[in-house]
């Protein structure tokens, strides 16, 4: 067997190209096949990464599509400021379902642990209802977790946005099949082939702006479920539970009720490329309480129509 | 458990290229240790996925954590004890990007390992050392080489059960090489292993000092990645992007294979339309020339009518528009396809109607060489070779078959054998909209004519 040497000429970051290519492809895609896509933005730097690649896509016009955020009311203060920003900056049309009114009018009941993760589904399902949206493109990637890795790029859901993995379409070479019916829609995965650290290369490569908080800061939190969470009005810290200040940063920013901070001192996208390298925790591990509840959590949660 | 050994810098991320391989195997051959291993040796399992194995482990009552949990995605699969469906991973080494296609290797699953393989660049196939060629593994060769993946490399596992003996690898290296050889397979080669004690995986093993060649993680590190297997550029307009401030009608897609250069003279098909390539923008970057695999946008020296599903090709080697396609394909659908039916073919950024005209042949992909060699036995019925599946008039699950379909209008369809990005094609179910089968133009593994 012959083995041909390693070739040194290669450009640094080949794998950025064909992943970057892939997630255009795919976006083009929706945008040609769909009446009405829209984009799941939560500020956070996957959903930031997706809609770099989307405005990418479309240049020099702008995105044929716009953004729905679901607010589950606990937002770190800095995400929320950059997702209003990006979408000053870029002329973007946003959407907001509020998870707030739903525990207002009695549609929702607020967890005894003040989670709001779980409540996000109702009001996202609701939304693409009520706007008609037919495809709804996500930031997951299939690396975040076990349930996540046989998840298709489109992956199709009922009415109830609910996702059966026995009706979901083998995708072949570059062939998505989008066909749905009505009242059905499709969500998306351009990032599916993507990891955290191609993620954060691309970030670094491309001069991706995100918040602050994904990077070192010193902030007030306390210790609870194994994870440093920020104080706030959705309950914390309780009796018992002792506020301390740490350099923290956060890998992931959801809900600030159940999204852990990290100790670290990587304050720039460098310094994170080198620990998420170096790190032995995966991302959902280190910040999603939620995700801990059982092995099969996510698998449920994807059935009730999560993203 | 998992120690890192000296952490590597942000430099050292920097990996050249990125591969594509599907992996297949028996459900006893030991893949999804094999694959467990790669990902636990190339400290792509971190310390929380991998507590979560050694936590089940112990409750299962075994002595080490068994790796082949890595790998065992959804509660459904974990209760039937196999792997249901396509499985992703990933996982990087200094060197290298990997995506990894995790295929079931169980007798009804032939259409998972289709579509694992589809974009696959690498297909490595499971077998135990002690069985040698099984069916499945005669069958999995044949998808591979169905399929058209460049490359399949055959992991002989389980050495250490055999003694870690020389002569019974190479018996099995030769019979393998004969196979892939005879299906047509352009390059093949065959590695000893023991996934679960990790010999040769990704580190070499004093007991098969025998072996010269490299380790299977290297060979993954080292094998090459054609990305353009044939000049003549093919560009599907997949989006028109249109700019009324700026004046810009540019056209959209990815290249399907070959490349394009500016001042190329083009055709735009099927209308015949002629012009040259005015500029060629890579996603914000303007390029002299754009390749296969590439998204780009095209623009044009003059103003055309182009939309969605129109191909852009080299005016001196466009290929042929046709309505009559003779195809192999694998039928994937629970939902039998049969001769009359009408269904959606999508093709490259194109979906036409289309009506089955004739099912004409069934393959056995366990043994599709002796199948050929029946065809011509038999001239009388000359199709009707299979004698456990007659050539009848449908197709069901996993069933290979040879198809002649009639297009309500023309598709640029080439044959799989010279391009796997516009020699394939989907048929969907106009009513439910479910994917039915996967086409390949032509007969790409000669056993048809």
């Amino acid at each position: 067997m012959s083995i041909l040497t390693h070739d040194e000429t290669a450009p640094a970051h080949d794998h950025l190209r064909t992943l970057e290519a892939e997630a255009v492809h795919i976006i083009r895609e929706v945008a040609a096949e769909f009446e009405r896509p829209v984009l799941l933005f939560s500020g956070g730097k996957d959903s930031i990464v997706m809609l770099h690649l989307a405005l990418k896509a479309f240049a020099p016009a702008p995105v044929p599509f716009g953004l729905l955020h679901v607010d589950t009311g606990h937002n770190f203060p800095e995400v929320l400021a950059t997702r209003d920003r990006t979408v000053a900056e870029h002329g973007l049309q946003l959407y907001v379902a509020h998870v707030q009114d739903y525990i207002d009018d009695g549609r929702l009941v607020e967890r005894p642990d003040g989670t709001r993760n779980p409540l996000q589904t109702v009001p996202l399902v609701d939304a693409i209802q009520s706007h008609r949206f037919d495809a709804v493109f996500g930031g997951g990637r299939r690396d975040e977790e076990k349930a996540r890795a046989k998840e298709r790029v489109f992956s199709l859901r009922d009415d109830f946005g609910q996702w059966d993995p026995k009706r979901q379409r083998p995708e072949l070479w570059r062939l998505y099949n989008g066909r749905h019916r009505p009242g059905e829609h499709v969500r998306v995965f351009p990032l599916s082939n993507w990891t955290e650290l191609d993620v954060w290369q691309y970030i670094a490569e491309q001069e991706i702006e995100l918040p602050e908080i994904y990077y070192a800061h010193e902030r007030q939190v306390f210790a609870r479920g194994g994870m440093w969470l920020s104080p706030g009005e959705w309950g914390g810290p309780r009796e018992g539970e002792t506020l301390q200040t740490r350099v923290v940063r956060y890998r992931t920013v959801g809900d600030m009720s159940c999204t852990g901070a990290v100790d670290s001192d990587a304050a720039d996208v460098a310094a994170v490329i080198t620990e998420i390298t170096a790190s032995r925790i995966t991302e959902r591990g280190a910040s999603r309480a939620d995700d801990k509840m059982s092995e099969a959590a996510m698998e449920d949660r994807k059935r009730e129509g999560y993203f | 458990m998992t120690v890192l050994l000296d952490a590597p810098t942000a430099k050292d991320t920097h990996v050249a290229g990125l591969l594509r391989l599907a992996t297949a195997g028996s459900v006893d051959d030991g893949k999804s240790t094999l694959v467990g291993r790669l990902l636990y040796d190339t400290k792509s399992v971190l310390a929380d996925q991998y507590e979560a194995v050694e936590r089940t482990s112990r409750n299962r009552g075994l002595e080490q954590a068994d790796l082949a949990l890595l790998t065992d995605g959804l509660r459904s699969e974990r209760e039937q004890g196999i792997t249901i469906d396509v499985a992703y991973r990933y996982f990087a080494t200094p060197h290298r990007r990997f995506i990894l296609a995790d295929t079931p290797g169980h007798v009804q699953y032939t259409r998972n390992m289709v579509t694992g393989a589809s974009t696959a660049e690498l297909a490595v196939i499971l077998v135990d050392a002690r069985k040698g060629l099984a069916e499945q593994t005669r069958r999995h060769t044949a998808v591979s080489a169905l399929l058209r993946v460049p490359r399949v490399l055959l992991a002989v596992n389980k050495m250490d059960l055999v003694d870690f003996d020389k002569d019974r690898f190479g018996e099995i290296e030769a019979d393998f090489a004969a196979y892939a050889t005879a299906l047509g397979v352009e390059h093949h080669a065959a590695l000893p292993v023991s996934a679960l004690r990790g010999d040769n995986v990704v580190e070499p093993s004093a007991d098969l000092a025998w072996f010269e060649g490299p380790t299977l993680l290297e060979y993954l590190e080292n094998v090459p990645v054609e990305t353009e297997r044939r000049p003549a550029g093919r560009f599907p307009v997949q989006y028109v992007i249109r700019h009324q401030a700026a004046d810009y009608r540019g056209y959209a897609g990815t290249i399907a294979s070959g490349h394009l250069e500016v001042g190329d003279p083009i055709v735009v098909l099927p209308s015949g339309q002629r012009s040259t390539i005015a500029a060629i923008d890579l996603l914000g970057r303007p390029a002299e020339r754009a390749t296969a695999g590439q998204a780009a946008t095209l623009l044009l020296a003059d103003e055309l009518d182009v939309s969605r599903g129109d191909l852009i090709a080299p005016a001196d080697s466009a290929p042929t528009a046709v309505q009559d396609v003779v195809a192999t394909v694998c039928h994937l659908s629970e939902k039998p396809l049969n001769v009359g039916d009408r269904v959606l073919l999508k093709h490259t950024t194109r979906t036409v109607k289309a009506i089955v005209k004739e099912i004409s042949a069934k393959l056995d992909i366990s043994d599709p060489l002796a199948a050929a060699g029946s065809v011509k036995d038999t001239e009388a019925d000359e199709f009707a070779w299979d004698d456990d599946a007659p050539a009848g008039h449908s197709l069901n699950a996993n069933d290979i078959g040879r198809v002649v379909l009639r297009t309500a209008s023309p598709i640029l369809l080439e044959p799989y054998a010279a391009d796997r990005e516009t020699g394939s094609f989907l048929l969907i179910d106009p009513a439910s909209g479910d994917t039915l089968t996967a086409g390949m133009s032509g007969d790409p593994l000669g056993v048809f004519s």
